[in-house]
This record gives C-alpha cells, structure tokens and sequence, in this order.
C-alpha cells in the first residue's frame, strides 16, 4: 500500500526540524560560527514559527507560476511597444534612478540572505532565508529585465552594476546595503526584513507601483506586484524574527531597540531618495510623499509598534523627526538633484506650473513658503539664460551619505541641520542626530566610509575635474542635465509627434 | 562604544589627512543662502592664507549668487567648527585653526538671499 501523503504542516515540520541534527563531531559554535558574537540570546531554534510553513517544492511551484505570467507580461510589453505609453519620457528619470539604486540592492540582500540561509543554527530561519535569497536574485533577474528593455530606447541605463560602486548618489544604497551585510546575521535581518521590509517597504512599493501605473509604466507594475507578493512573506518573516528575539531572551531587547533605532533611521534616509521620486520625479502622482508616510508609517507602523509594546518595544528613536520632516524631504532631495543635474545618470528638470500647484495642495505648510521660490527662481534664470549649475562638492553626511542637506524642520526650516563629533583625532560630519549617533556607536565601522566628494579629492575616481569624474563614472553625456533638448525628449517628440502630449516642455 | 565584531576588526580611516596629497578639507557653509544646498567641500593646502580662501576659493564656488559681490568681508560673521570667531585674513587656515575637515560657516548681514528669501 502506497504511503499516504503528507499535509503540509506535517510536510513543513519534517523539512524543518526533522531534516536538522547537532553536530557531534564538530562543535556547532563553529559550524555556525556567526550567530551568537552580537549578544542575541537564542535558547531554544524549535520556537521559531514560520506562518507560511512553506516547503521547497511548494515554493518551486508557487514562484514557477509567478514567473510565466510576469515572462509573459514582459515580452507583451516589449513586442507592443509599451514604452511609447507613458505619461510622458521624463517620468523615466524616477525609474532610471530606481532601478540603478533599487536593483544592486536586491543583489545585496540577496547575498545576504544567502550568507543566513547557511549561518543561522536554526533550520526554520535557514530555509526562510534560503528562500528569501532566492526571491531576492528573482527581484533582481526581472529588474534587469526591464533595465534591459528601456535601456535599448532611452539613456542612462547602460551600466547600473559598475555605477552603483562609484556614482555619488548611488552609494547612498550601496552604503545602506553593505552597512546591514557587514553586520551580524540577526542585525542584518533585523534591518532588512523588519526595519525596511516590514516597517517602510511600502513606502518604496506600493506609491512607486501605483506610480507606475500612473504613468503608464506596465513593465515597472509588473515586476513590482510580482515582487511584492514575495514581500508578504519576507514582511512575515521580518516580524517573526523580532518576535523571536524578543521572546528569547529578555536580554535581547535594549540590542534589537538599536537595530530598530538605527536601521529605522539608515532605511528612512535612503527613502529621501524615494520621496524626491514620488512627488517630483513622476509625471502624475497617485499620492504624496507625505500622504504615504501618514498612512505607511505614521498610522500603520504606529499600529505595529503598539502591538510590539507588549514585548518592550518602543517606536524608532527620531521617528517623530521623520514625520516632520516629511513635509521638507522630497523638496530638499530634489532642489539637490536639480542643482546638480550636470552629474547626474537621469535628467532633471524643474516642475511645471503644474505640479507646483499639485504641491503647494499636497504641502500647503511648506511649498510655497520655503520651496517655490527657489524653483521659481531657477526657472527664470533658465528663462534667461543665467542658471548655472552648482560647481562646488557638497559635503555628504558620514553614515547616510546624502549630501548634509537636511535643515532643522522642527524650529528653523531654512537652517542646515549641522552636526558633528571628532573620533580620534578626526571630525565627522553628519546631517541630522539619527546619523551622528549611528557613527557614536560604532565610529570604527563608519569611519571606513567611501565618501564619494573625498574619494574624488582623494584622486581617485578618474582625475579632478568634473569631466572626468562623469566620465570615470561612465555617465554619457546624453544620460544627465536638463530633460528638455536631451535625447530621450527629441526621441519621445519623435514618436509622439504631438507637442500637446509632452508634460515637460 | 566598540563595534560588535566577531573578532579582529581591522580600523581603517579612510579620510586621513595623508591621503588628500597635501590637502586637507574644508567644508564652507555660507548660511541663509539655501541655493546652496549643504556646506561645499574643498581640498586646501594648509598653508594657504585666509585671505585666498576669501578671495579666490569661495568666489570659485558661491560668487554665482547676487549676493556674493555685495558682501562687505568686514562684516562677515564667522563660525568655525561650531564657534564664533574673527579670522586673521594674513594668517595660514593652519593657522587660523582651521584643521582638516573643519567647517567654516559665514553669516552676511543684510544679505539674506534672494529677496530676503534665505535663498
């Protein structure tokens, strides 16, 4: 008689514990010699409670499915065109710096996923992070997809692997990333999976995927919703993690509250990138930047952290710096963007009457108090004649990275937020309290920062001049400065052949 | 506090002042002028005298602005690493004790940006 066949908890249970054993020939502090140097406390693997209870053949199945119908969208789009559908080619600006900053990082968490998915001792977090890593590669793979689509029809998309080790605004993700993977197993999935999968993921994805289809970008919808399913699980996986910390050991606590208060801080600042995107990048905007973090952090994450107050936790420290700030951000990353738009891989460009009025309804408080008048004045000087790009190099924050922008929004919103600390001998320079304290706790990790302004003044990045460095970076000159004249929008004329249709000029 | 590192953490700074040929940074700020949007970086002999961080560095950079060639120099209110002082034009930034990676932050009085915009 045939044996009978397993439920899937059964399934679940044998992969997961019965397929594990203790090492006797070998101690398993040095089969797994990475999981106990950072104080978390672990007594027993066994508690650890995957909710999907996923075993590697459903898997298999469940993302080969996935797969065919995200190919089948892909080519559909490639075969129709589907880039002659978009609001209008500026709106790809936003998606070049997506998938130039977005996409290495995937490829960052896969690595690190990879790197848990053999060093945690326990067998059910193991294969959660086996799989993980595998969707993270997959979110990669479909990316480049569409890297390799719009890159035979637009500028700037030839080469985001070599980019994101140089580029000075990439190594703002590039440092976010290799901060967590530098770090040990638990405060590397305790900032990818919690921290920014779980508490602001959806501040990165589902205003940028309605975004998306907002303007017509089916290529960017797809890969996102077939990414974002997979982000469910990895949510899951990011508060189970917590939970099972917390549930540990009591020791554990005050270590996962400055995972928390550090890596809420690295995720938030990274999304600044994101903030400039939504609200000035994109042609049309489903929502605001603000309007997102209200409701993705202020109200919903304000709900997560009351249901983790049972196990000790409290919000991210400077969070309600965030929320103030989230009426300045997008304004300030973009003015910096703009002022800089000769050394950038996409094209900028001012907003239009327009939008400016879509921001002065979204930030009645902010826009045209203390960010009008600086477009309004670029305009005119471009309008003249007389705007010159910035020719100086901004000092950048020493953690986030970010040129040292950030302005004191909770007392003088015109004011530079400048804060500094010496580590021996040296001063450090950082833009706001949530960055300078990151350093303090570990200013040997943070001291080691490829600061792209001092590597160039260090010679190292193609020789002194701003020619040069572009050209080290391997920016073309048809990838950056003003949208309008640039090839994208002669070749965007081109096929629309009908001036009404351009947003931008 | 001491990274949390499983064993020899190899300290590297990278910004050390021998590798800037010479160099050192100096961050100038210039504030109620948000044009510029954070302080600008600069690599400067510390020999150099302050007078040509005035007159030839900083115009290199922030002259661009309307405000700049109205600026009256003896007016200018300095802040040099978080505190008030007076510059000696004839001295050195060494000398001056403007050190690597110090932040100079002017202040011009009267002259706060476009249309008194802090701009």
């Amino acid at each position: 008689m045939p044996a009978k066949k397993l439920n899937l908890r059964k399934r679940y249970e044998l992969l997961t514990r019965g397929m594990g054993w203790d090492t006797t020939y070998q101690e398993m502090d040095d089969v797994f010699p990475y999981d106990t140097f950072e104080g978390i406390k672990i007594t027993d693997w066994d508690k650890w409670e995957d909710p999907f209870r996923l075993t590697m053949d459903a898997y298999w199945k469940f993302q080969a499915e996935k797969e065919k119908k995200l190919y089948a969208v892909i080519d559909s789009f490639a075969q129709n065109n589907g880039q002659t559908n978009l609001a209008d080619a500026s709106y790809l600006s936003a998606i070049k710096l997506f998938l130039t900053g977005v996409t290495p990082v995937e490829y960052a968490a896969h690595r690190g996923f990879s790197h848990l998915g053999r060093h945690f001792r326990g067998d059910g977090a193991r294969i959660a992070c086996q799989m993980q890593a595998i969707d993270e590669l997959r979110h990669t793979q479909t990316q480049i997809h569409t890297i390799s689509h719009y890159n035979k029809h637009f500028s700037g998309l030839h080469d985001p692997f070599y980019q994101f080790d140089r580029v000075w605004y990439l190594s703002v993700p590039k440092s976010f990333s290799e901060d967590a993977m530098t770090a040990g197993p638990f405060e590397f999935i305790t900032s990818i999976s919690f921290a920014f999968e779980y508490v602001l993921t959806n501040l990165l994805f589902v205003p940028f995927m309605s975004g998306a289809a907002y303007n017509g970008d089916m290529a960017t919808v797809t890969f996102g919703f077939s990414a974002q399913s997979d982000e469910s699980r990895h949510m899951t996986l990011g508060l189970e993690i917590i939970k099972f910390m917390l549930e540990q050991h009591e020791d554990n606590l005050p270590i996962v509250q400055r995972w928390m208060d550090k890596h809420f801080w690295r995720a938030y600042r990274l999304l600044g990138l994101v903030a400039a995107m939504q609200d000035y990048m994109l042609t049309n905007s489903p929502m605001s930047w603000k309007e997102a973090w209200d409701i993705y952090f202020v109200e919903n994450g304000g709900a997560l952290f009351e249901d983790l107050s049972r196990y000790g936790l409290r919000m991210p420290k400077y969070h309600e710096l965030a929320t103030a700030e989230a009426d300045h951000v997008s304004h300030q990353v973009w003015s910096v963007f703009c002022s800089l738009g000769n050394a950038t891989g996409f094209h900028t460009f001012l907003p239009t009457e327009e939008k400016m009025d879509w921001l002065s309804e979204k930030y009645p408080d902010t826009f045209d108090k203390y960010y009008r008048p600086r477009f309004e004045h670029w305009a005119k000087q471009k309008e003249e004649g007389t705007f010159e790009y910035q020719t100086g190099l901004p000092q950048l924050c020493q953690v986030c990275q970010i040129p040292a922008i950030f302005t004191e929004v909770q007392t003088d919103p015109m004011q530079l937020s400048y804060r500094s600390t010496e580590y021996k001998d040296d001063k450090y320079h950082f833009c706001s309290d949530g960055c300078k304290d990151i350093f303090e706790h570990e200013p040997e990790k943070y001291a080691q920062a490829w600061l792209p302004v001092h590597q160039i003044f260090q010679g190292n990045c193609g020789g002194p001049t701003l020619p040069e460095v572009l050209d080290w970076y391997k920016f073309r000159p048809e990838d950056g400065g003003d949208y309008i004249g640039s090839q994208d929008h002669a070749r965007w004329q081109e096929w629309k052949g009908d001036a009404k249709k351009e947003k931008q000029a | 506090m001491a990274v949390t590192a499983k064993d020899g953490y190899v300290n590297i700074i990278k910004d050390k002042v021998e590798n800037f040929h010479g160099n050192q940074l100096v961050y100038v700020g210039w504030d109620d002028h948000l044009l510029f949007s954070a302080a600008q970086a600069f690599p400067l002999p510390p020999e150099m005298p302050y007078q040509a961080l005035v007159s030839e560095v900083m115009p290199s950079v922030f002259g661009h602005h309307q405000d700049f060639k109205n600026i009256d120099w003896g007016a200018v209110e300095w802040i040099l690493d978080g505190a008030e002082f007076t510059p000696d034009l004839g001295q050195s930034l060494k000398e001056n004790g403007v050190g690597h990676k110090s932040l100079i932050r002017f202040k011009t009085p009267g002259l706060n940006g476009i249309n008194g915009s802090r701009l």
